[in-house]
């Protein structure tokens, strides 16, 4: 298939009901961060994407959101993909961006460049949406904070090395600070800027 | 599905879905403040739980079971007219039982019964401003917050407390979410505070007129702001429940005539029922009363 078709093809079968599915785990997600859900449409989305990043991306972005994209999912159709069936904007402009899709593997210096908000409005901050090699495997992280009652343990293969660096950086800005959302294929996992992520 | 064809799901286009989950998600990830969105006109006037109805609408799918409380009760005026408004535009379940709903969008009261994990509370807010009668300009709150200045907040408790010899306020009482966002619970009795510190149901609070949403996560401390000798405490009711006899619940006082005569009932109806169903009985329902009368 080439690039155009990609990007015409896919998309939710029943936009209404199965964006309010997505969104019902992505609410509970970030409601009790570290329990991994698993996306339940297909929405044909073009490789490198992630099936939980795909529906993400349809659920949460519009013409509203403008939408950053690593340098190895720029390359693909998947900004055609996204501008088709969202009408998102693609920027380059870490800052401009509401919505930040990291492809698996991609190096990630810092967070530092995304929008962290404001103190008086945190909440015009960017959500980042992080691919991963697999849930239930790798680096062992617990995790507490507002959601969690104790702690919440979870295996992640494949984090961006710096990941802990980062995370205490962004911890440390509260109220302001990025939200991340990490996907392995059709499975997700929130992590909204209040957990504590100690990594072993 | 072909009844709903005059209405999207759930009554609210698409697009405005999407804006307002986008503020639920980033209300979540912050705990206690307030994020701005776009409220819409509701076939209802504000005031009536537009901001509510406009997260509920937002998070509702087919499977949902929605109960829509007002006061505690069930069978309001507003309950009646947003549950029916639910049952017309989203087809949804409906339900007065607490346990079985998995949505229960409030209108000042968390039920007596302890909410679970599957369940979600949403709030109709009228003013989410905890500040807005200390200081009326929008800048000035919103810097208060963004610098965590909370002084005004517990002069006025002092006052209180100068004025009349305790905190007077017994609704809308002031909490502070995880340590950093002072919160209006919107106006649920102060009885009601303590359920909404560590509770294992989401809860969501929507503003329409005021065009605020914000949240509390499960398992977040939520504490009702007092001093070290004047503790916060909830109301206590002498009486108890005139129908079904529970005690430390949140009572209604009901006048009878006009010489005088009231009775204390629940104001959570489906926790009144229930008792009586399950044979608790109060002393208005008593008939070993009635025969020695």
């Amino acid at each position: 298939m080439n690039i155009k078709t990609q990007a015409l093809s896919g998309g939710f079968g029943e936009p209404v009901f199965e964006s309010q599915s997505v969104f019902r785990m992505l609410m509970d997600g970030m409601a009790r961060p570290g329990s991994i859900r698993s996306v339940e449409p297909d929405v044909g989305q073009p490789d490198p994407f992630g099936g939980a990043a795909g529906a993400i991306a349809l659920t949460l972005c519009d013409h509203e959101t403008p939408v950053w994209l690593s340098a190895g999912l720029t390359k693909t159709a998947v900004p055609e993909w996204i501008g088709f069936h969202t009408g998102a904007q693609i920027t380059r402009e870490k800052a401009e961006a509401r919505f930040a899709f990291v492809e698996a593997g991609a190096t990630l210096a810092s967070f530092g460049l995304f929008s962290a908000g404001t103190q008086e409005y945190p909440d015009r901050s960017t959500t980042l949406i992080i691919e991963v090699a697999a849930f239930g495997e790798g680096q062992t992280l617990t995790l507490t904070g507002p959601g969690i009652q104790q702690t919440t343990i979870v295996k992640v293969k494949g984090l961006p090395e710096v990941f802990a660096r980062l995370w205490a950086d962004n911890r440390a800005l509260f109220p302001r600070g990025v939200d991340v959302v990490l996907t392995a294929g059709k499975s997700m996992l929130c992590l909204p800027r209040t957990t504590k992520i100690a990594i072993q | 599905m072909t009844d709903l064809a005059t209405y999207n799901f759930a009554y609210l286009d698409e697009q405005t879905k999407r804006m307002i989950r986008r503020a639920i998600l980033k209300a979540i990830a912050i705990p206690g403040y307030q994020v701005p969105f776009a409220s819409r006109e509701m076939p209802m006037p504000y005031g009536w739980g537009t901001g509510g109805v406009q997260v509920t609408a937002s998070i509702i799918g087919p499977e949902d079971v929605l109960k829509v409380i007002d006061q505690g009760a069930d069978d309001t005026t507003n309950a009646v007219s947003i549950r029916a408004f639910f049952q017309k535009v989203a087809n949804v379940a409906v339900t007065t039982h607490t346990s079985d709903a998995t949505i229960i969008q409030t209108r000042h009261r968390i039920p007596e019964q302890k909410l679970g994990e599957n369940q979600v509370l949403v709030y109709q807010v009228p003013i989410p401003e905890p500040l807005r009668f200390l200081e009326p300009r929008e800048t000035e709150t919103r810097k208060m917050h963004a610098l965590e200045e909370y002084g005004l907040m517990h002069v006025k408790l002092y006052e209180d407390i100068a004025h009349n010899g305790r905190i007077s306020k017994t609704y809308a009482y002031p909490v502070k979410v995880d340590g950093r966002y002072v919160m209006d619970p919107s106006p649920t009795p102060k009885f009601d505070n303590p359920k909404m510190h560590m509770s294992d149901a989401l809860q969501l609070f929507g503003a329409g007129r005021e065009k605020r949403i914000y949240a509390v996560p499960p398992y977040t401390e939520v504490v009702s702001l007092d001093f070290e000798d004047y503790p916060f405490e909830i109301q206590k009711f002498e009486q108890d429940c005139a129908l079904c006899g529970a005690h430390g619940v949140y009572l209604d006082e009901v006048v009878l005539d006009d010489k005088g005569g009231r009775m204390f009932v629940c104001s959570d109806t489906d926790h009144c029922e229930d008792r009586r169903e399950h044979g608790h009985v109060g002393e208005m329902l008593a008939p070993s009363k009635e025969a020695a009368e």
